[in-house]
């Protein structure tokens, strides 16, 4: 008996920390964001208890409204540069013969894993103007002078790709391991060709790894200022960037809470698509082909 | 059987709206093979479960040597069960599994090495003591999984489908081992299946259950002959089944119509006009060809016209699928006689088909059991 | 051909992934301060940094606070995750849904929110906001690590300890336990590292007399390329690589 009261002790304690820790640092916190940016901007406090929305129509002050567009468009190329480049990426890997996989897949976690800040300053060092990569251009006569790489937008979405590629590989790689080679030759015996296989078996199939792919590749591609900072010279905003200024430089936190008040928008929008994509798939397995 | 050991009374489980278990009674004997025999989701293995501790009923009694047992928790309960899945230990040797139970009841050192050999030898694992169950072949596994049961000394050893993992060779040893074992160890088993070929070899009494009830508790042979219900005759064996209405009743039986024939059958408990099913079992049935009925003229009133519609040779038997000049279908099947060497049927070829006197069995009208099995 | 096209792409990718990081490593041991061309093999930059006490403490920081964070994380993390698995109860769902949104959530939302909370705290930001803050992050890792090997396990395995005379207490110490080691393990290991990469949350709960190494090498990058940073990033890089490769056999094992 004394060992059932135990556990069942441990589990009440267990859930209570557990339920405690996530109401206390993950929804309280998120709530407070979401209420600040709705308050005014205070000069003693960081808040004024006052209702307002300006925080939110701020943004399309043509000053922020730039950033924020630039930002989306930065994200937007990011995350198609990752599907595409991601995509047949992850295939190759999950067809690969089983005995190679695991380390093929291993190849892609150490990046996952290792510190993106490192990663990105080891980009640096590439792309700097007598780095690697002029030194080989100049090499190639590809160019006879250095080409300004470094602090230009070209610099900051090569260094979010290189960042967040394998969080695109990740979840594609986990939709395709799962798909059933045989639906692949069935469709192929009822007479699809490369084309159709693909838009109309593999693609709708792997849909969620897609839209997962996208959803951790797209939201940190607006947050990670770092990138910017060292890649772009400062020169090219972020939405983190210009987040990370209210709270610190500018001091106006309401209006850093309404920037994140947006890509809590995202977020949600995203995990709908993709609840709405796995859901699809459930019902409609064979209605998919 | 020895007196009761085990008593269910009105034992019911539902999970949410969904009932899977209603009501249900049974007694067990001490050192008795129960098996519990029916489709999945006939609520057979929550009834084991129920007795294991590992569900709560929703309401009734479940009683061991007058101990009620309902209030103890699975941990403490003297009966012990072999999992379907086997669900060893993968992280523990085989010797550790069988070790575990006794362990935890205080057994140590000697004691607790010569207990786990013993359950070992039992079950002729004696010298795979020091391996893990990966290292083992499924067959061998089966075997921890009984040893680890049986070393506890269990009342009641409780086996749920443990044999459906294995292929039909081992599946037939490991029956009569199974048997064997129960046999020298005296521990009453209940044991699940949803094979009644398991059930019928094995058992003392086989409790056939069907959406959460027992349909009949019973001797294998009195179930195989004397089902109470269609669903029973249906699910063990195959079974023939022709509609008949009872025409009138007089001294000493009831008077049948069944295929255009009259027969006199046995009184059971029918009344006149009441619709019923007259069941045969295969190997019950006579097929004769009209030479073959001329020469046997007491036939002729009991009858019937069929045509033979297939002819399946099986070895030993020769089974027939005859339709009878009322429409419905039937089997037959007819040993390879040393005798009767003529056992030669063709498709199309008109026959008779009659049953001995008093072998058919009537079972109350049940809609879902029209047709012939 | 198709065969070599594969080969290729599979090649250009991982070269894209590695090169820059074999660049820095290179660079860590090239005896030139700001020459591209190979100067001979050095460890200088290594010595320059063990000499830098003021790195070195900050290095320390570091490992204390992903010491510490991964530790509390992996053991709330593991009792949570056994919890989910093995018991019904109000609100369940709703845990799984939250774990999972703080593991897609923004860094930087997730950052800022603790802000304000701590400042709303009146909370000092230093050591033990950034352990809150790490422990948060890390916590749903660690859960889904262990739940995953969870879900892979034979239910009746719980009960057969159970039937066998195993009270609960026992059986998660005798069998859950003892198999869940590995991926506990794991769990820990990925928290760490996590823990020790972590640079946009960290950068706004962080105070000024707790510096961690992240943060202290951003602000170092941000000034210029120097070589005590690519040896430094060697170290951290080697670190990660050599603690993921332990989380990736452990984890890899329960498949065989």
């Amino acid at each position: 008996m004394s060992g059932a009261a135990r556990i069942g002790g441990l589990r009440n304690i267990t859930l209570t920390l557990i339920w405690v820790w996530l109401l206390l640092f993950v929804l309280a916190p998120t709530l407070m964001v979401v209420v600040a940016s709705l308050l005014e901007r205070g000069e003693s406090q960081f808040v004024i208890a006052e209702f307002t929305i300006d925080n939110f129509l701020r943004l399309f002050d043509p000053l922020y409204f730039q950033v924020f567009w630039n930002s989306i468009y930065l994200a937007l190329v990011t995350t198609l540069i990752c599907l595409l480049l991601g995509y047949p990426f992850a295939w190759m890997i999950s067809r690969a013969s089983p005995r190679l996989r695991p380390l093929l897949l291993v190849l892609v976690i150490i990046p996952f894993w290792t510190s993106s800040l490192v990663r990105t300053y080891a980009m640096v060092i590439i792309l700097k103007a007598n780095g690697l990569l002029n030194a080989s251009l100049l090499w190639l006569g590809v160019t006879d002078k250095p080409l300004m790489l470094l602090f230009t937008e070209f610099a900051v979405i090569v260094g979010l790709v290189y960042s967040l590629l394998p969080f695109m590989i990740l979840p594609l790689y986990a939709a395709m391991e799962k798909l059933d080679l045989r639906l692949l030759e069935a469709a192929r015996d009822l007479g699809a060709g490369r084309v159709a296989l693909f838009t109309r078996v593999v693609f709708p199939l792997t849909l969620p790894g897609v839209i997962a792919g996208c959803m951790l590749v797209f939201l940190p591609a607006l947050g990670m200022f770092y990138i910017p900072d060292l890649l772009g010279g400062a020169k090219i905003l972020l939405l983190g960037n210009l987040i990370k200024d209210q709270f610190l430089a500018a001091r106006d936190w309401p209006f850093g809470s309404a920037i994140s008040v947006l890509l809590l928008i995202f977020m949600a929008l995203f995990m709908l698509l993709l609840v709405w994509a796995r859901r699809r798939r459930a019902d409609s397995g064979e209605m998919g082909l | 059987m020895g007196e009761t050991l085990l008593s269910i009374q009105g034992l019911s489980k539902a999970f949410g709206d969904c009932r899977v278990l209603d009501a249900v009674d049974i007694d067990v004997a001490s050192g008795e093979f129960l098996t519990l025999l029916g489709p999945s989701g006939c609520g057979k293995t929550t009834l084991l479960r129920l007795i294991a501790g590992l569900e709560a009923p929703s309401a009734g009694s479940i009683t061991l040597a007058d101990e009620d047992l309902v209030r103890i928790p699975a941990e403490r309960r003297p009966v012990n069960t072999v999992f379907q899945s086997y669900a060893l230990f993968p992280h523990l040797t085989v010797f550790d599994n069988v070790a575990f139970g006794p362990h935890l009841h205080g057994v140590r050192g000697d004691e607790l090495r010569q207990a786990v050999a013993e359950a070992l030898a039992t079950v002729g694992l004696a010298e795979f003591a020091n391996r893990k169950p990966a290292q083992l072949s499924g067959g061998q596994q089966q075997r921890v999984a009984i040893a680890r049961a049986v070393v506890n000394k269990p009342r009641v050893l409780l086996l749920d489908e443990p044999l459906s993992a294995l292929d039909y060779k081992l599946r037939k040893r490991m029956q009569v081992e199974l048997k064997q074992l129960q046999r020298r160890l005296g521990i009453t088993f209940i044991f699940v299946t949803h094979d009644q070929e398991e059930a019928l070899s094995m058992s003392d009494r086989v409790a056939v259950m069907n959406e959460g009830r027992i349909e009949q508790l019973d001797t294998p042979r009195r179930i195989y002959e004397e089902p109470a219900s269609v669903f029973v005759a249906r699910f063990v064996g195959e079974t023939n089944l022709l509609p008949a209405t009872v025409k009138g009743r007089d001294e000493g039986g009831l008077l049948l119509e069944v295929e255009g024939i009259e027969l006199k059958v046995r009184p059971p408990r029918f009344d006149p006009d009441d619709k019923v099913h007259v069941m045969l079992r295969p190997e019950d049935l006579d097929v004769w060809s009209r030479e073959e009925l001329e020469r046997h003229p007491e036939l002729k009133a009991r009858a019937i016209a069929a045509r033979v519609e297939e002819v399946i040779y099986k070895g030993s038997t020769v089974d027939l699928l005859v339709r009878l000049s009322g429409g419905d279908r039937v089997a037959a099947s007819a040993f390879f006689d040393e005798e009767d060497p003529t056992l030669d049927y063709k498709r199309d070829e008109e026959v008779f088909v009659t049953w001995p006197k008093d072998w058919e069995v009537l079972l109350p009208w049940d809609s879902g059991g029209a047709g012939a099995g | 051909m198709s065969r070599l096209w594969r080969g290729g792409y599979l090649g250009l990718i991982y070269l894209f992934f590695y090169l820059p990081i074999a660049i820095l490593i290179v660079f860590s041991f090239n005896d030139s301060k700001y020459r591209l061309t190979w100067q001979g093999f050095s460890w200088r930059w290594y010595e320059a940094l063990f000499s830098n006490e003021e790195l070195l403490q900050v290095a320390l920081n570091s490992v204390t606070l992903a010491f510490i964070s991964a530790t509390l994380a992996t053991l709330m993390g593991t009792l949570a995750a056994v919890v989910l698995y093995r018991y019904r109860f109000f609100g369940k769902r709703l845990l799984h849904g939250l774990l999972y949104i703080v593991i897609m959530s923004p860094d930087i939302v997730m950052g800022i929110s603790l802000l304000i909370l701590f400042v709303s705290l009146n909370m000092p930001l230093g050591f033990w906001t950034l352990l809150l803050a790490h422990v948060t992050f890390c916590l749903p890792f660690v859960v889904v690590t262990v739940y995953g090997r969870l879900s892979g396990f034979d239910e009746s395995m719980v009960e057969a300890a159970r039937d066998l005379g195993a009270g609960e207490w026992l059986t998660f110490r005798k069998i859950l336990l003892p198999l869940l080691m590995p991926a506990v393990i794991a769990g820990w290991l990925l928290s760490f590292t996590l823990s020790m990469d972590d640079v946009i949350i960290s950068f706004f709960v962080t105070g000024p007399e707790f510096e961690i190494l992240p943060l202290k090498i951003y602000s170092m990058v941000r000034v210029g390329v120097k070589p005590e940073v690519n040896a430094l990033c060697t170290l951290m890089f080697g670190l990660t690589l050599i603690l993921i490769l332990i989380a990736h056999l452990l984890l890899k094992e329960k498949k065989a």
